[in-house]
């Protein structure tokens, strides 16, 4: 095992190394220069010419991809030209944000998922089976934004039952009401997130639990005598759910992709939004940083899931 | 002796054409036939299939009739108009542009990019997984690391990027600059199937009575997995009306002047406009539900067709 586990982190590093050359080029084919906003507009052409010099933009790129990696292993991302803040302080700021909606979002996937998936699996070919397949079948097939873009107009706007935009309330003071305030800002997109993602957690743990219920050890222990329900919560569900805890490294792919349109629409101060207003700006240290970030959790979500995988079931290990 | 084997394989006309109806009835059915048959057993997915084409087709040739660049003029008199009336039939958005008609052009653009999109993602798919699982082992090897590097990149921000970068663009760019980032899903599941495919006998027959290798990938294997590159195809086309929808919606999508659904959806953006005028964006929105939800469902119906179990449609013996 420690063979995989060596193997996919040996895998990984030749991919974050294109990773981030691939960023720091698209960076570079931005349009404007670093000094946008940070100099005096009457600054004359030979003055910025001195300090794109100082700061070696004259280089050639692969001088400057080195700089950049030295600076980024020093963790300086550089400044964000538009809030004037170091990126890194900027990314500590909006990144607990969209870690919480993340979290809570996979906490209510799981929770809604496992339950439907089980009991797809235990009634198959039945009524409830059906249902389960309906609701799947819808929420797969409706594009993301416009279940956002629906959900907020009905229960923000319409029901005024949640916040429609912001992280916490401004009136919001002490612990209790700060936490309450921020849980109410994340229900709606976080339930809406996970009503629509548990596609995969269901139709994998119910092809799991059929496939259980049909093998001989479940008719073994049927034919000892062993109750149903009992087979269900010692022998299928063990099996069943091990598998599924560990694709949880491979939703949080989902989840940072989906990340850009939730935080749009409830306006939600996250690493998203933040995306975006920078993308708007032309704030291009804050769009290297993020991307580069982005990149680097899908990698670990990925390594982390293939890791769990391969300690639970032996046979995706290579030898 | 060279008389008996002319005899022998001397039949008259008729029992030639009674043997081959005989044989053609016992032979299975191709897929094309058999999804068919499927649709016929199946009314929901019938009406719904028919409702999309014909759907389709008006979108594309009402847009004909449409003078976009004089629908795309502001017209004060027109600002926000309520819906329902003779003059404009789903109300107006805050230029006074009339929302059936933007609806109708948007639908256009939309559904091409997403068909366009769906024919260059899945071809490129198609063949990459039919290379990668054909030749297996280095080739194999290397393909399945250009494919886990495509995955951990953040597709939704490089594509968001790569469109900020490019001064000038079009649909036809938009969607090449889509397609690659679309084709992992499907090079995926067409790479398992060609891995198990290639074990068979007939791939190893074939080879050794000297077809080429491309020969054997794409006249062989290919249209032995046919029935699932159908429904991969069809099930990747409902998600890829998403893809450019969701990219307008965030503003990154086509550009100023080009009408979408996405663009259409994106008035809800503003809080007054959700709530206030909901004509400009809710219409766009139930449309792309519905779209997708019948391209889907054509999709599911057309993957039971590839487990026999499933199928409803009867094999007439």
């Amino acid at each position: 095992m420690w063979k995989t586990i060596l193997r996919r982190i040996l895998i990984m590093i030749p991919e974050l190394i294109i990773l981030s050359i691939l960023v720091f080029l698209l960076a570079k084919a931005m349009p404007g220069d670093p000094f946008t906003g940070s100099i005096n507009p009457r600054a004359s052409q030979a003055q910025i010419h001195h300090l794109m010099q100082i700061h070696g933009l004259y280089d050639p790129w692969y001088q400057q991809y080195w700089n950049w990696v030295v600076h980024l292993f020093h963790g300086d991302l550089g400044m964000s030209y538009e809030y004037q803040e170091p990126v890194v302080d900027l990314i500590k700021q909006r990144g607990a944000n969209t870690l919480w909606l993340a979290l809570f979002t996979m906490v209510l996937t799981y929770l809604i998922g496992l339950p439907l998936g089980i009991y797809a699996g235990r009634h198959e070919g039945k009524f409830q089976d059906t249902l389960v397949r309906v609701y799947t079948y819808v929420t797969m097939s409706i594009p993301f934004f416009v279940v956002l873009v629906i959900g907020i107009w009905i229960f923000g706007y319409a029901l005024n039952w949640f916040p429609t935009s912001g992280s916490i309330s401004a009136q919001a003071s002490g612990l209790g009401e700060t936490l309450i305030s921020r849980l109410g800002h994340i229900i709606l997109p976080g339930l809406l997130g996970a009503l629509f993602g548990t596609v995969n957690i269901v139709q994998y743990l119910r092809s799991e639990v059929i496939d259980a219920k049909h093998s001989d050890y479940v008719r073994t222990a049927r034919s000892k005598g062993v109750p149903m329900k009992d087979i269900y919560r010692h022998h299928i569900f063990r099996n069943s759910l091990l598998p599924i805890a560990a694709f949880a490294g491979y939703s949080i792919t989902g989840l940072l992709g989906g990340s850009i349109f939730t935080e749009m629409v409830f306006s939600y101060p996250g690493m998203g939004l933040l995306f975006l207003n920078a993308i708007n700006y032309r704030d291009y240290t804050v769009i290297t940083a993020l991307v580069l970030l982005y990149g680097f959790l899908n990698l670990m979500g990925t390594l982390l899931s293939d890791i769990a995988l391969s300690i639970v079931d032996p046979r995706v290990r290579v030898e | 002796m060279k008389r008996d084997i002319e005899d022998a394989t001397s039949i008259s006309e008729a029992d030639l054409e009674k043997l081959t109806k005989e044989a053609n009835q016992e032979a299975t059915p191709s897929a094309a036939k058999i999804m068919w048959r499927e649709f016929v057993a199946d009314k929901p997915a019938l009406i719904s299939l028919f409702i999309l084409i014909v759907f389709i087709l008006f979108v594309i040739i009402a847009s004909m009739f449409i003078d976009v660049p004089k629908m795309m003029e502001t017209n004060i008199m027109g600002y926000y108009a309520k819906p329902f009336t003779p003059e404009y039939w789903l109300g107006a958005d805050a230029g006074g542009r009339s929302i059936a008609k933007e609806l109708v052009v948007g639908s256009r653009n939309s559904i091409c990019i997403a068909i366009g999109l769906t024919i260059i993602s899945s071809t490129f798919g198609i063949c990459w997984g039919l290379v990668s699982g054909y030749f297996g082992g280095m080739v194999d090897l290397a393909m399945q690391r250009v494919y886990d590097f495509m995955m951990i990149i953040p597709m939704l921000m490089t594509i968001i990027v790569i469109v900020t970068i490019i001064p000038h663009y079009n649909a036809i760019t938009l969607t090449l600059i889509l397609s690659i980032f679309y084709w992992m899903g499907t090079s995926r599941l067409i790479r398992s199937r060609t891995l198990s495919e290639s074990q068979k006998d007939y791939v190893a027959a074939s080879k050794t009575s000297g077809t080429g290798n491309l020969k054997i990938i794409f006249r062989e294997i290919m249209p032995n997995i046919s029935s699932l590159i159908i429904v991969d195809t069809t099930l990747s086309f409902a998600e890829n009306i998403g893809v450019e929808t969701g990219l307008s919606f965030l503003g990154f999508g086509l550009p100023m002047g080009t009408p979408s659904l996405g663009t259409l959806i994106a008035n809800a953006n503003d809080p007054e406009n959700i709530t206030g005028y909901w004509w400009t964006w809710l219409p766009a929105a139930v449309e792309i539900i519905i779209l997708c939800l019948s391209i889907s469902y054509i999709g599911q119906v057309m993957r039971r067709t590839t487990n026999a179990a499933q199928r409803r449609g009867q094999d007439k013996k």
